[in-house]
């Protein structure tokens, strides 16, 4: 038999079993979208953290107070705790040549109020050097000012949806707030940028780290972030950090370094694993369409057993039999896959149009290894019914018996 | 053409052994018109259908066209029924979603005729079975008449040697059958062997020979 009358002939007998073939190309198109839309979003939570990271700088350490118990050692004595970061601590980061500017972090809640009205929101004591190191931008006034960061000013920076909700459309600048039992004057507001690692930006007041240390009576720092002078100098950056902080703690190595790096290679990794998890899932469904495929062909054998008597009385051999419905479940699964291809990119730009800021995008191998399952799904899974209709004895399935 | 020597075929049901064809020999020559006639379960339709090796014997020989047929492979044998044998059945065994003329196409598709010679012989069939107008109608568009003469147009769009017809106008009217014979046997005389088994004592009476059989075995008469 000719490969064109092969084709044509099974595509006559698909558009023969109308049900079947949409039932078929149904669950082979959604097991294919299913696939590639969930590993498009596997890909694009990875992208989205990735871009975040990015959005960092990529010259960055941050140290954190306590060894962090991953790095092995001996466990902690019992009560010891780590040791303060203190702000002197910090300061003495910046003899190393190569480190260009820190900005130590100090942390709390506190409530926030101005007349009436009052929020409580996050506070971040920090020193000038963080809003380059952030890139955090005010849109009105100025961020905090350049200064002995060991001396506090009641001075204070607001986010966008604090100033929002504390003033309305009144004039924030120079007017005076209340953080718990303190006097500030808000001397500028960050610009609405959004987000960054999830932290909302709007929700934050920036105050001198001094100020918040006693404001928190927290004499440790929360985090410090050191700013190397470039990404090669990353390493000499981390190794003097760490020998300056030994040196002020009594040679004890009790400080934690990340780097950018190191935190945006675990997700990547973490993420990554998202994908293939979501994407596994998807196949499942691929495979329970090959199962329903090889069910509805089947079904196609016993109801056409009549016809596949009549071709082998009119001489076609086992082999040829066994061809057509294979070829007849391949261009099923290969239709589906289409079809499934074509839903899953109106699935991706419904997810872009309801989440603009979240990039939903496919990973190059998920349509590709979709397709691939999905037609030898169609094979394998057509393969039993064929082997049964190549099998059937003609004189039985011509007589009905 | 056809030489059966000692054939049997057994059919095991359960514990029970079923003795379908028991030791027949018969010969017939190329050209021969042959009806076959006997009671209902005697092993026409067996006989039919191990003629048209679509069945194989458990014992005994069967050399068609000179060539032994009960050591070949499925291959072979397929080979054989494409090039040498044409059926008719009773159902007719059209396939419902093609045409008329795709259904006397089938054969020639499955063997990998050019599609110009196709054409060319299908029209000539469809002619020849006075279905002209009616190529491209469906089954289910055709009267039971036209709808066995296209299953014969099947049959001999090959051009085979041998024709089998197992009870070909048994689901048709009188007028109708009475068509069918008729296509039948100006075929038979232009040189086709015709082999049809038949419950009509009329239809048995026209064929040049007739072949009894009772209980798996042949009782030849002239
Ligand atoms: N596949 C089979 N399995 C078991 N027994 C069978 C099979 N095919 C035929 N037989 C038996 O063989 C015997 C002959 O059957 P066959 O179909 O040849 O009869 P027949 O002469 O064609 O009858 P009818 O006139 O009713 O068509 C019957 O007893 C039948 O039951
Ligand atoms: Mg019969």
């Amino acid at each position: 038999m000719r490969a064109a009358d092969s084709l044509g002939f099974a595509l006559g007998s698909l558009r023969g079993g109308r049900v079947r073939t949409w039932l078929m190309l149904l669950a082979m198109s959604i097991g294919v979208a299913s696939v590639v839309v969930l590993t498009s979003l596997g890909e694009g939570a990875r992208r989205y953290v990735v871009n975040e990271f990015a959005a960092l700088g990529t010259n960055l350490l941050i140290m954190l107070p306590g060894r962090s118990e991953t790095k092995g050692g001996p466990p902690p004595l019992l009560g010891e705790t780590p040791r303060d970061l203190t702000l002197q601590d910090a300061l003495t980061l910046l003899r190393s040549p190569h480190i260009r500017r820190i900005a130590p972090l100090t942390v709390g809640n506190a409530p926030v109020s101005h007349g009436s009205l009052s929020r409580e929101v996050t506070i971040l004591g920090s020193t000038a050097d963080l809003f380059p190191i952030r890139h955090f931008e005010v849109a009105q006034g100025r961020p905090l000012p350049p200064m002995d960061p060991e001396r506090g000013a009641p001075v204070a920076v607001l986010g966008a949806t604090v100033r929002h909700e504390l003033f309305g459309n009144k004039r924030a600048l120079g007017a005076w707030i209340r953080i718990a039992d303190r006097r500030f004057r808000v001397i500028g507001v960050l610009t609405d940028e959004g987000e960054s690692l999830g932290q909302d930006l709007g929700e934050m007041v920036i105050i001198p780290v001094a100020t918040a240390q006693s404001l928190f009576n927290a004499p440790s720092l929360f985090r410090v972030l050191i700013e190397a002078t470039s990404l090669e100098a990353m390493g000499l950056a981390e190794r003097d950090a760490r020998q300056l902080i030994r040196l002020r703690h009594d040679g004890e190595d009790d400080v934690t370094l990340i780097t950018q790096d190191a935190i945006l290679a675990t997700f990547n990794k973490i993420l990554r694993a998202l994908t293939y998890t979501v994407g596994g899932i998807g196949a499942i469904s691929l495979l329970v369409a090959g199962i329903l495929i090889m069910n509805v062909m089947l079904i196609a054998v016993s109801q056409r057993t009549a016809e596949i008597g009549l071709m082998k009385a009119l001489g076609a051999p086992r082999a040829q039999v066994l061809r057509l419905f294979l070829v007849e479940s391949t261009l099923l699964a290969l239709a589906g896959s289409l079809a499934g291809l074509l839903l899953s990119v109106l699935g991706i730009l419904l997810l872009r149009y309801l989440f603009p800021s979240f990039p939903v995008v496919p990973p190059p191998w998920a349509p590709l290894a979709a397709v691939a399952v999905a037609s030898g799904s169609g094979l394998l899974f057509g393969l039993l019914p064929a082997r049964r209709a190549a099998a059937l004895d003609p004189v039985l399935a011509l007589s009905g018996r | 053409m056809i030489e059966l020597r000692d054939v049997s075929r057994e059919f095991q049901v359960g514990d029970e052994c079923v003795h379908a064809l028991r030791h027949v020999d018969l010969t017939i020559h190329a050209g021969e018109y042959v009806a076959i006639m006997g009671p209902s379960g005697s092993g026409k339709s067996t006989l039919l259908n191990i003629l048209g090796l679509l069945d194989r014997p458990n014992a005994g020989s069967y050399r068609l066209a000179g060539v032994e047929t009960t050591t070949l492979d499925e291959e072979q044998r397929a080979q054989l029924r494409q090039q040498q044998i044409g059926f008719v059945f009773q159902a007719f065994h059209l396939v419902p979603r093609l045409t008329a003329a795709e259904n006397i196409e089938l054969p020639m598709m499955l063997a990998a005729v050019e599609p110009d010679e196709r054409r060319h012989r299908v029209d000539e069939v469809l002619q020849a079975m006075g279905l002209s107008d009616r190529a491209h109608h469906r089954p289910d568009q055709l009267s039971g008449g036209q709808r066995q003469r296209v299953a014969i147009g099947r049959a001999i769009v090959m051009r085979p040697g041998l024709l089998l017809a197992d009870e070909p106008t048994g689901n048709l009217d009188q007028h109708s059958g009475q068509e069918v014979i008729e296509v039948l046997e100006k075929l038979n005389n232009q040189g086709i062997t015709l082999l049809m088994v038949t419950h009509d004592p009329g239809l048995g009476r026209r064929a040049r020979r007739t072949i009894h059989m009772l209980d798996g075995a042949v009782e030849q008469g002239r």
